[in-house]
């Protein structure tokens, strides 16, 4: 069968070769920095794979697209491939190279196999060169969506973490907030606090801010939305944990905390939850 | 036309709000709550809004009216069982339904009513 362009007859014809100088040339690149993070064979397999299904794609003659279904599987395995080592903590040239290594040796056959004809071997040099770097392109592309990917989840976990409602006692519920607030924060904040309240029943919550590295006008703010909602839904919040240098901060701002019940730290803030809650301890 | 029930429970009235408000609904039960008030001598209102899952500006409104105008007849109002989206509501639409009295769910609220009562019958002369 002769084969429609000179990319898909070298291909046919040297395999071997390529791959073999491919191998040399990407361990070359990656140096020892592959090393624990992907053993030899893995990367092999890798190669392997990736002729079969480059190879393959070649045959269809379409190499000035690779949106077009006779490529499906090569960008399947690239977006694989680069999910994989991003995951792995590859940096994206380091996973770039995969593809751009392979230039120098489709490049070195293609001319090998070429006859004498210098504009020939320009045009499908030329050729080769588009279609690798889409290729490469395309790696990359994959391989920021899946670090893209890694940070939101992160984000979205971080977000659960940060927000835990605790029981102290019945019908007294804390919430020890820790971090920086922001309005997507507080939202999440104060949505689940107040489903905590309706699920417990509990009619005292404590906001402690003890974590909170600062309070500005906005963050006060927040706090004060989530105090007014607690109170419309029939409970009373106390915040405690404000430090000394917050407390001059919220002074100096002039935000009004009149109506809020504010204690210097947890302990104060159960004691006068228990008592408003009509329980009292003794000692034995 | 339709109407909210209000419940006659000894010197208090119960008022259940179990369908989505509109406004011309609002202002009927406003009528109709201030007549209770005034026949029935009541000393406390508890408006349940349990089931109201939506406000706007009126309906917010509307509750603190219903509170106030209550005052005004001696009687004191509690709101319960407020939904948390509603009441993310209301502080976002700038309402914050100043002076009046919440609860939980109805038995707190009742708690409540009786409670502020007898402190007004500790303090009068008139022993009921």
């Amino acid at each position: 069968m002769a084969a429609k362009t000179s990319l898909s007859a070298a291909l046919q014809k040297r395999r071997a070769d390529i791959q073999a100088m491919w191998s040399r040339q990407l361990t070359e690149a990656l140096g020892g920095t592959q090393k624990g993070r992907l053993s030899a064979e893995e990367l092999n397999q890798q190669m392997q794979q990736f002729m079969q299904v480059f190879s393959a794609a070649v045959e269809s003659d379409r190499l000035d697209d690779i949106n077009v279904p006779e490529w499906a599987d090569v960008r399947l395995f690239l977006d694989d491939l680069s999910r994989r080592r991003a995951l792995a903590g590859f940096s994206s040239d380091e996973t770039a190279t995969f593809i751009f290594s392979l230039k120098r040796p489709v490049f070195d056959v293609i001319k090998e196999e070429a006859s004498n004809d210098a504009r020939q071997l320009a045009a499908d040099v030329w050729e080769a060169t588009l279609l690798l770097d889409k290729l490469g392109l395309h790696t990359v592309k994959a391989f920021q969506k899946a670090r893209e990917e890694v940070i939101n989840r992160q984000q979205q976990e971080l977000l659960e973490l940060s927000t835990p409602v605790v029981k102290l006692w019945d019908g007294i519920l804390a919430l020890p907030m820790i971090g920086t607030l922001d309005s997507a924060r507080t939202q999440i904040v104060m949505e689940s606090l107040l489903q905590k309240i309706v699920e417990t029943e509990s009619q005292i919550a404590i906001i402690d801010i003890t974590g909170v590295p600062t309070v500005d006008t906005l963050v006060a703010q927040h706090l004060l939305k989530t105090v007014t909602a607690l109170r419309l839904m029939g409970a009373d919040c106390i915040i405690s944990g404000v430090r000394p240098q917050i407390a001059q901060t919220i002074v100096h701002l002039g935000v009004d905390l009149q109506g809020v019940t504010t204690k210097a730290n947890l302990a104060d803030a159960l004691a006068l939850a228990l008592k408003r809650s009509g329980i009292t301890f003794s000692k034995s | 036309m339709e109407r909210i029930p209000i419940l006659r429970m000894g010197e208090f009235l119960l008022v259940t709000i179990q369908i989505d408000m509109h406004d011309q609904l609002a202002l009927t039960l406003q009528d109709d709550l201030t007549r209770s008030i005034e026949k029935n001598g009541s000393k406390g209102v508890l408006i349940d809004i349990s089931a109201l899952e939506m406000v706007d500006s009126f309906i917010g409104r509307m509750i603190s009216d219903i509170s106030a105008m209550a005052r005004i007849l001696d009687a004191k109002t509690v709101v319960v069982g407020m939904q948390p989206a509603v009441a993310i509501t209301l502080v976002e639409l700038g309402l914050s339904l100043a002076g009046v009295a919440t609860a939980l769910n109805v038995g707190l609220g009742m708690q409540h009513l009786q409670r502020t009562l007898n402190e007004l019958n500790d303090d009068s002369f008139i022993k009921r």
